[in-house]
């Protein structure tokens, strides 16, 4: 179980949630179960062959999962998952 | 760099602070930093760091102040409205700070001038607005050993972080690579509240003067994210990538890039080429006008946003915004004449896309979106 923020970009394909807390043991889980809920957010943050786009990190509290094991870093109550999206704006 | 009598009293509440003192605003005074940009995060920046009295501060535009600007750029005036920024701005710093030395680069910033308008300079403040730009003036402070302080913005969301220092991630640490054009909207597609880039550009400004004074403990290492919306500060770890193509183990970035390319834009001489090959599936605003004026048997489709739609919208149009239309095929005659419409055109090309392959036969975009149609066909639709 993790609660997941869901920043501003994204939240057009969570029903516009800016969290949603999901079952799961690991990371992998975790998200496997929030893109079930929401197809349309998978196509966003995983390529076609299934792997999570590079421009998207996703963190496990404030650890990067890309250094801790990735899908398979373990999960447990409490725990805050965090995607965090390339953004570009800053002048026009 | 010693400091004159006038000055002295000018930066005395700063004098009087024992971390700053008059060794910490004499290392402000010979400070060099460049500021890349004089828009959202450009404009606090600029006003702060000339307040403050870094000495020489370096900028980079070469765009126009745009009413549009005015929301949330604030070094820009009513007044401004069409001057350069770049004279818009230090026009202001000057007048706040007469003690200033402000450089001016009406350029765009490109891999043939980065390095050498950069390294003149003790670090970056990176203000811009594009995915290419970011990664050019990352791939250049690394490659020149500046550090980059970071900042972006979206809606209500913010990131800050200083990167390329000795030892610390970089840019392509955070993201390798970026995203492709469309899939994350600008500032200019997808909004940002004028008062975000204020608090964005602030933290930058902040973190450029604690590098230059040696102070307190600098933002490397870490995000700051900040939702203005929650009202939250978050910070997440930010590691250098052993696998970083540019600042790694193993570089295989020596030099700069091509950086349109590498973000999958089009390269500027193939633009045209471009133009022409979508031209036979465009419609002009006024053959539209005349369809309707007819009363035409078509389909005007809006795939603009339902907030879009109450700011301005053409009468007749069917509003189905961009996300939904995909799902929403089946209201429409594959058979059917049908015209696309957006704000300026971009959205509509990509629904054209997805209704040609969807089977549809006649489907065409309305060239320039309802700007267009505000600038040619009705006044009276308010532009936005």
């Amino acid at each position: 179980m993790a609660k997941i923020l869901i920043p501003t970009p994204l939240r057009q394909f969570t029903g516009k949630l800016d969290n949603v807390t999901v079952p799961g043991a690991t990371v992998g889980e975790v998200l496997a179960a929030l893109t079930a809920q929401y197809p349309d957010l998978r196509k966003q943050i995983y390529t076609d062959e299934g792997k999570l786009r590079s421009f998207i990190n996703v963190y496990l509290n404030d650890e990067d999962i890309r250094y801790i094991g990735k899908d398979t870093a373990a999960t447990k109550e409490g725990d805050t998952l965090s995607l965090v999206p390339s953004i570009a704006g800053g002048s026009r | 760099m010693s400091l004159s009598k006038d000055e002295i009293l000018r930066y005395s509440r700063h004098l009087i602070v024992p971390e700053v003192g008059m060794e910490g605003q004499e290392k402000l005074k010979a400070a060099k930093v460049l500021l890349v940009g004089t828009g959202g995060l450009g404009a606090p920046l600029g006003l702060y760091l000339a307040a403050a009295g870094v000495g020489r501060i370096g900028l980079v535009d070469f765009d126009v102040v745009d009413v549009t600007n005015l929301q949330r750029q604030v070094i820009h005036f009513t007044k401004d409205v069409g001057r350069p920024k770049i004279e818009s701005a230090s026009e202001k710093m000057m007048a706040i700070n007469p003690y200033l030395e402000i450089v001016k680069h009406e350029v765009a910033l490109t891999s043939e001038n980065a390095l050498d308008i950069i390294k003149d300079y003790d670090m970056v403040v990176d203000g811009t607005d594009n995915f290419p730009t970011r990664y050019l003036v990352n791939d250049a402070c690394v490659l020149l050993n500046k550090p980059n302080v970071y900042g972006s913005i979206f809606r209500f969301e913010g990131q800050s972080t200083i990167f390329a220092t000795e030892g610390g991630p970089c840019y392509r640490c955070l993201y390798p690579e970026p995203p492709p054009p469309g899939l994350v909207p600008s500032c200019a597609e997808g909004g940002v509240l004028g008062i975000l880039p204020g608090t964005i550009g602030l933290i930058q400004a902040t973190e450029a003067v604690k590098l230059i004074l040696g102070i307190g403990e600098p933002l490397i290492g870490r995000l700051m994210l900040y939702d203005a919306l929650g009202m939250r500060f978050r910070e997440l770890k930010l590691r250098k990538n052993p696998e970083c193509p540019i600042c790694g183990d193993h570089r295989t970035i020596t030099k700069l890039i091509d950086y349109q390319q590498f973000c999958g834009m089009p390269n500027r001489e193939e633009e045209p080429k471009q133009e022409a090959k979508v031209n036979d599936a465009e419609i002009e605003v006024t053959e539209v006008k005349e369809k309707l004026d007819r009363g035409d048997n078509f389909v005007l489709i809006d795939v603009r946003e339902p907030h879009e739609y109450q700011i301005a919208s053409i009468p007749g149009a069917k509003l189905v915004p961009l996300g939904q239309i995909g799902q929403r095929l089946d209201e429409f005659d594959k058979s059917a004449d049908i015209v696309i419409h957006c704000k300026s055109g971009m959205r509509s090309a990509k629904a054209c896309g997805i209704l040609k392959a969807a089977g549809f036969e006649h489907v065409r975009n309305m060239k320039g979106g309802i700007l267009a149609w505000s600038d040619r066909v009705d006044p009276s639709v308010p532009k936005y």
